[in-house]
């Protein structure tokens, strides 16, 4: 394939990156809002267009379990899910990261029910914050496409071996026709190796894997799965570095916009980036000097990144997708309150939850976010969080 | 059963697939059938394993009883995780990623792991056709955590969740009968086996292993310390279930049924039941009640086979 620029819904952008990037295997079963993407997969597949093993299974437990499976024998290996799907997969979930099987996983962020939603937020991604994968948000389609190379790459790699979860969020990315520039075969080719497991399951070297820790050694073992979660941030970096070098298009943990001489920030995470940068346009014209704070790599947790856009500003308005019920809050803002707590120059945190399940949260609700919040920071009104736009 | 096979022990592969040191109870007959089945597949091969008895005796960290590749994943899913397996190395050696090499891909499961919590992780798997081995040991409860019931457990029997009491038989439900479950999925081999029987055993392994697309194995396997019987006696009941027709010997091939073994004379079932200590409390009229149910299911395993009187 040349390098082209096309509209293209997301999804297929994304499936079509995972043909490019020559998967062996895609285990998953379908749940909304992901379905395109492995539509279009198994399509792709049917056609002939990427030689590879499509497993429909039966549950996502399954989907979960089919790539721990090709992942141990050193099959490159993708699958894709939302909400229930995560949540039934969740056991395996945790596993496959135990037991460092490298995979990419397009996390098509949905509401978790009760009630029964098909909508975004993050509640879903936040329920295995702690299973031990790698977690990138990204904003549009193009960083969709990119990462999907960049997650193999990185998840592969000798030194990490953990399963990397791309999150994009459901309908507002996943069902959006985009202009995506797609890179040439060669490219990727320079880009991406092959995956080489060294400690692949095959007769020629028999291993065990999956084995039973009694107390003795179960407590190393978890340290292990931290450092290589704590090892990927290098990779992660120069995995990045070296696609914008390719591609000019450059990835950090954590990103900034008209952040430099702001005096107090928005948070987001996700897509909803974008809005929140148009909004800072208008708002810096009206003499707001304000910024925003995108959190790209959720873990490993960028600390120094984050610490460094944040020291020295006023106050940061946090925007969660998700409840973390009877907690500090949302999970992002507790994140970063506990990033700066006791930090000199460290700023408040106000705690905005907003677009559960899909509902729309506007320009102009970011702009009442925005200065609802500094002016709860100039207040002290710093305290637990604020479910915006919440009726009766 | 093939006369040639029961004398043919000098014949077996002295090889051990499945080595000792394991830390499985004195007597386990699962243990034995997991050596013998091992001893027939041979080193090319791959398992998956559910947790159970056989994970937890074969693999403490950073000790394994495995001389061939296996992995273990979590309880329910070693029939999707063979399937990952399979579909991983189908790929790469299609796409010249790997030198091509005839491989068995073989899942394993207690009862508990495939008649209940893996039910329907085995059935997507045998509905997709995957070329792979299932097999089912089956010592007829949740024995790794102390003899709690599964739906595999036969009726009458008292387990640690299904006691016999005052108001309770003990189980009070029937055995699910996983071998016709499989069958059902219209796959190409299901096999029944027990390891008192080891040379059948072995050669239903190999038949399954070299049949293409997925196939079914349930042996049926002895645990002394779940029925309450002594531990030199595992291999004793095995026999008894076969020649009481509880636990009938038969292959089921494309669909056609052949009994492998029947008894010469078919022993009453209370030889079977006695001395075991998880039917002790049962009543001769619950005993009578049981034989009926079991001269039933022979009768129509014998229909099946075509060996009608």
């Amino acid at each position: 394939m040349a390098r082209t620029r096309k509209g293209i819904e997301v999804s297929i952008a994304m499936a079509d990156a995972v043909a490019q990037a020559d998967v062996d295997v895609i285990a998953a079963y379908p749940i909304t809002p992901q379905t395109h993407i492995v539509e279009h997969l198994s399509e792709i597949v049917a056609e002939g267009h990427l030689d590879a093993e499509y497993v429909p299974v039966e549950s996502e437990h399954s989907a979960m379990s089919v790539c721990c499976g090709s992942s141990a024998v050193g099959a490159r290996t993708f699958t894709s899910t939302s909400s229930q799907g995560l949540a039934l997969m969740s056991e395996i979930f945790t596993i496959a990261a135990a037991m460092r099987l490298p995979m990419v996983m397009a996390l098509a962020n949905r509401s978790l029910s009760s009630p029964l939603s098909i909508w975004n937020d993050h509640s879903d991604v936040m329920s295995v914050r702690d299973a031990g994968w790698l977690h990138v948000f990204v904003e549009n389609g193009q960083e969709c496409y990119d990462n999907v190379f960049c997650g193999f790459r990185i998840s592969e790699d000798p030194e990490v071996m953990v399963p990397l979860a791309v999150n994009l969020d459901g309908f507002i990315l996943t069902h959006m026709i985009e202009p995506v520039i797609y890179e040439d075969d060669e490219t990727i080719k320079k880009y991406l190796p092959p995956f080489k497991m060294k400690n692949a399951l095959h007769p020629d070297n028999p291993v065990s894997m999956g084995c039973f820790g009694m107390p003795e050694i179960y407590t190393e073992t978890q340290m292990s799965r931290e450092q290589g979660v704590q090892n990927s941030y290098p990779t992660i970096v120069k995995a990045w570095k070296e696609w914008g070098d390719l591609t000019g298009r450059y990835y950090h943990p954590v990103e900034t916009y008209k952040a430099d001489d702001a005096e107090y920030c928005i948070v987001t995470m996700g897509s909803y980036g974008e809005t929140a940068m148009e909004v800072v346009d208008t708002l810096r014209k009206e003499g707001e000097k304000v910024g925003v704070v995108k959190i790209r790599l959720w873990r490993p947790f960028p600390f120094e990144d984050f610490r460094r856009a944040a020291l020295g500003k006023k106050s940061l308005i946090v925007i969660d997708r998700a409840i973390s019920f009877g907690g500090p809050g949302g999970p992002v803002a507790s994140e970063l309150r506990s990033a700066l707590y006791g930090r000199q120059g460290a700023p408040v945190i106000v705690n905005y939850i907003a677009g559960l399940a899909g509902r729309d949260v506007s320009r102009n609700d970011f702009r009442n976010i925005i200065l609802e919040g500094k002016a709860k920071a100039a207040k002290g009104d710093t305290d637990g969080f604020t479910l915006y736009g919440l009726r009766g | 059963m093939d006369k040639f096979s029961v004398y043919s022990a000098r014949l077996v592969d002295k090889t051990e697939n499945f080595t000792s040191g394991h830390r499985a109870c004195q007597g386990c007959a699962e243990a034995l059938a997991v050596r013998h089945v091992m001893k027939a597949l041979g080193r090319d091969t791959i398992v998956a394993m559910s947790t159970g008895c056989m994970e937890i005796i074969s693999s403490p960290l950073p000790l394994t009883s495995w001389k061939v590749p296996w992995i273990h994943n979590a309880f329910e899913n070693s029939s999707a995780v063979i399937s990952g397996v399979e579909a991983g190395m189908k790929a790469m050696m299609r796409k010249g990623k790997l030198p091509q090499k005839k491989i068995n891909f073989v899942a394993m499961g207690g009862d508990g792991s495939t008649a209940d919590i893996g039910m329907g992780q085995l059935s997507g798997a045998l509905e997709r056709g995957h070329d792979f081995v299932y097999v089912c040991y089956d010592n007829e409860a949740y024995m790794n955590t102390g003899i709690q019931r599964s739906s595999s457990t036969p009726y009458g029997a008292s387990t640690t969740t299904s006691p016999a009491g005052k108001l309770s038989i003990g189980q009070h439900t029937q055995k699910k009968n996983m071998a016709q479950i499989a069958v059902a999925h219209n796959i190409p081999y299901v096999a029944t086996a027990c390891s008192s029987y080891p040379f059948d055993l072995m050669d239903k392994v190999k038949r399954a292993a070299e049949t293409p697309g997925a196939a079914y194995i349930h042996v049926l396997s002895v645990c002394p310390t779940g029925w309450r019987i002594p531990t030199e006696d595992a291999i004793k009941y095995g026999r008894l279930a076969v020649d009481s027709c509880v636990f009938p010997l038969y292959e089921v091939i494309n669909g056609e049924y052949k009994l492998s073994y029947k008894p010469y004379k078919k022993l009453p079932l209370t030889e079977y039941l006695k001395g075991q200590g998880r039917f002790r409390h049962l009543t001769e009229t619950d005993i009578r009640h049981i034989q009926e149910q079991v001269d039933r299911d022979y009768a129509k395993i014998l229909k099946l086979c075509g060996e009608g009187k």
